[in-house]
């Protein structure tokens, strides 16, 4: 047991891959020397050298297509994008290219690789540096989306992402880099990726968050349960593929869900969520599902983020709302 | 090198410089690049260097004690926007990435206007309009293709060439080095020269990209790039206010005359952190800072003014003066900013909102009313 935060468990986590395949190749702009903006990649370089662990130029576009030619040669290269605001550059080469390869050849060639996306808010940050783009990835068919809310999970995925054949959005929560610390395994067996997981049971509402959204839903949790309302917490970890079977089963007992996310509420995560329970869940529903999300607005800035983030009070009254029908 | 099938390789000796002024303060002189400067222009030139460094240290500063989450430092490229601001004409148009805080001093704008944006209370607290000068760039290189499209726009309105000094317009885009890699940087040299457009591409190459050296991103000296996209390029000593102005003026000039882009890089050094969060001593030897201090674009100035008798202690004490009274305005006013209006948010999305905004403005009025009633 190792006490780590986010930052830490994907520092060893990465640090575990490169050990383990002489194929596995990190790139990026200043991930060298500088070890990444956030530090994700400290020490890598000085490890692994320039060869293995390389600073790109300042090209998003040119680093995500050049990781399609380095994959489609053997490579498994695990791509930083700096900030979530900076992969929009090179979306054009994640959605119609990385996103297809697979499906073009008619399944003949596969690109292994992985982008990694620091995303999300909390941090006070100046505009373009707080983004939620997880939605327009899943929306994507040929991507697979995950994203993870704690430090083992951050050390396990990081590694089964990378050794996963298809190109995976590896969404990292940056509120949480160096605030989330706890303990991590590195012998304890992985949950599996594609899974989501009940990270608190309860009885009476349940409530769905991922990535920076789950340690509010725990709180809110903590809250409603000592105004006597038992909440279940799940926190999706994967966002596409979608794992909702946790979900059903836990709506089907408690007849009420919540889903939270900081990206926009319209045509967002919850959207897709409160569509499927309600499909499959229609007769155990009390209630319609709520959603809590950030507003259709773009990312305001950081002085009044608080009130665009989904916090304790708006969830909370989410929550409450249920019980209202 | 010569390859023996494809001929010489790019040539790797360093290109020539056009200088003005050495970095011991001495006048030289160029052939092509050369200006008669006034004595209330080099004063002037000494005057904005100095107060835009002191914005800058304050800023700083502000930021240390918590009043800004972030500043990105210009010291060492003083003379390089200082140079090139001073270069343009008020119906000029500039759009700047993020730390042209010495343009846009040239531009008009109140310093702790630049503020806003470091400071989370919003994000560019100018009107574009009215200084002819754009909100900040924090996408690297996205708004070099404005620059491009807007100089499209000046020249469809006929407003080049014609000999109007009033009327003639030019367009600048300010970028860093590690900005030329950009698609965007690239695809704005593809549409200016297409197009002739009037616009300077203002490349303060100032040696790092955050961590990366400029070998990074390129091979050649960054001003060769331009002939490859069929127009003129050239390097100047970007510590060298008044070869940074002689340059970039008759870059501007060509632009407003009709005959087209050029793409001047000006050669500098970024003697801070990239931004106030970044930690330079991980990559970079503090030997090159010295050697590059010793080539500070204040001091060589100061220096030549003394010498011609422009400058003596009373002088430059007068300056600092003025420098400490911005340096004391800039702390009384900064917490002074406008906080943001939360509920305006909703407002700025769209010129004509929609029904979805409205009911989240009024379901956030609802939310802030409810505590209010618990209270
Ligand atoms: C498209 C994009 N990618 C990454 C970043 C993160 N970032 C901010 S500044 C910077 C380096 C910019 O270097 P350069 O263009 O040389 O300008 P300088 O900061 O040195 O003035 C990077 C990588 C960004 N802002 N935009």
């Amino acid at each position: 047991m190792v006490t780590m935060t986010v930052a830490k468990a994907l520092n060893a986590g990465l640090r575990k891959a490169l050990e383990g395949d002489d194929k596995v190749l990190v790139m990026g702009e200043d991930v060298g020397t500088l070890g990444g903006v956030f530090r994700i990649t400290d020490g890598l370089q000085k490890d692994f050298g320039d060869d293995r662990v390389i600073d790109t130029p300042l090209a998003e576009s040119g680093i995500v297509g050049t990781a399609v030619g380095l994959a489609l040669r053997g490579y498994r290269p695990v791509v930083e994008i700096q900030f979530d605001g900076f992969v929009y550059p090179a979306y054009d080469q994640i959605v119609c290219q990385v996103a297809r390869f697979h499906f073009r050849s008619q399944g003949r060639v596969k690109v292994p690789m992985v982008i990694r996306v620091p995303y999300g808010g909390g941090i006070g940050a100046v505009e373009h540096h707080s983004e939620s783009p997880e939605a327009q990835f899943v929306h994507t068919p040929g991507l697979k989306v995950v994203t993870c809310s704690n430090p083992a999970d951050a050390y396990t995925m990081i590694q089964q992402a990378i050794a996963c054949d298809d190109p995976v959005i590896f969404l990292e929560p940056k509120r949480l880099y160096h605030s989330a610390k706890a303990d991590v395994d590195e012998s304890a067996p992985a949950a599996p990726l594609w899974e989501s997981r009940v990270v608190r049971p309860g009885t009476d509402v349940t409530l769905v968050g991922y990535g920076p959204t789950v340690s509010t839903c725990l709180d809110v949790a903590t809250v409603a349960g000592e105004e006597g309302r038992s909440v279940e917490v799940i926190d999706l970890r994967t966002l596409s593929p979608l794992d909702l079977a946790p979900v059903y089963e836990s709506v089907r007992r408690t007849g009420r869900l919540v889903v939270v996310h900081e990206a926009h509420v319209t045509l967002g995560l919850g959207a897709e969520v409160a569509a499927r329970v309600t499909e499959e869940c229609f007769h155990s529903l009390e209630a319609p599902v709520l959603r809590v999300g950030g507003y259709d607005t773009p990312y305001p800035a950081a002085r009044i983020e608080d009130m665009f983030l989904p916090d304790l009070d708006r969830v909370l009254d989410a929550v409450d709302r249920t019980f209202g029908y | 090198m010569t390859d023996p099938v494809f001929g010489p390789a790019p040539d790797e000796d360093e290109p020539e410089l056009v200088q003005l002024l050495t970095p011991e303060g001495e006048r030289v002189h160029h052939p092509v690049f050369d200006l008669d400067f006034s004595a209330d222009q080099l004063r002037g030139f000494y005057r904005d260097m100095v107060l835009v460094r002191r914005l800058d240290i304050e800023a700083t500063a502000l930021q240390r004690h918590g009043e800004l989450g972030l500043w990105p430092q210009l010291l060492g490229q003083e003379a390089a926007q200082i140079g090139a601001g001073r270069a343009m004409r008020p119906q000029d148009f500039a759009f700047p990435t993020y730390r042209e805080h010495g343009v846009a001093w040239c531009r008009g704008i109140d310093p702790v206007r630049l503020l806003g944006l470091f400071r989370g209370t919003d994000q560019g607290g100018w009107d574009p309009k009215d200084h002819n000068f754009a909100l900040y760039s924090i996408v690297v290189g996205a708004h070099s293709l404005h620059a491009t499209g807007y100089a499209m726009g000046v020249q469809r309105d006929g407003a080049v060439g014609t000999g109007d000094p009033e009327r003639d317009t030019a367009v600048m885009a300010c970028f860093g080095d590690g900005a030329t890699s950009q698609g965007d940087v690239n695809e704005s040299l593809v549409f200016a020269a297409s197009y002739n457009a009037p616009v300077v591409f203002f490349c303060q190459n100032n040696q790092w990209a955050i961590s990366e050296p400029l070998e990074r991103q390129s091979r050649i000296p960054l001003y060769r790039r331009a002939h490859g996209f069929g127009f003129p390029g050239v390097r100047v000593d970007g510590n060298d206010v008044l070869a940074t102005h002689a340059v970039v003026q008759a870059a501007l000039q060509r632009a407003r005359d009709g005959q087209g882009p050029t793409f001047v890089e000006a050669y500098t050094y970024r003697m801070g952190a990239h931004t106030t969060t970044d930690d330079p001593t991980r990559y970079r030897r503090s030997a090159d800072v010295d050697q590059w201090k010793a080539k500070d674009p204040i001091a060589r100035l100061e220096a030549y003014l003394r010498a011609e008798g422009l400058a003596d202690d009373a002088y430059v004490a007068g300056i600092a003066d003025e420098a400490d009274e911005l340096g004391v305005r800039m702390r009384r006013v900064c917490h002074e900013l406008p906080e943001p209006v939360a509920r305006d948010i909703f407002d700025l999305v769209h010129v004509e909102t929609t029904p979805d905004l409205a009911a989240q403005q009024a379901a956030y009025d609802a939310h802030v009313a409810s505590f209010a009633e618990v209270l």
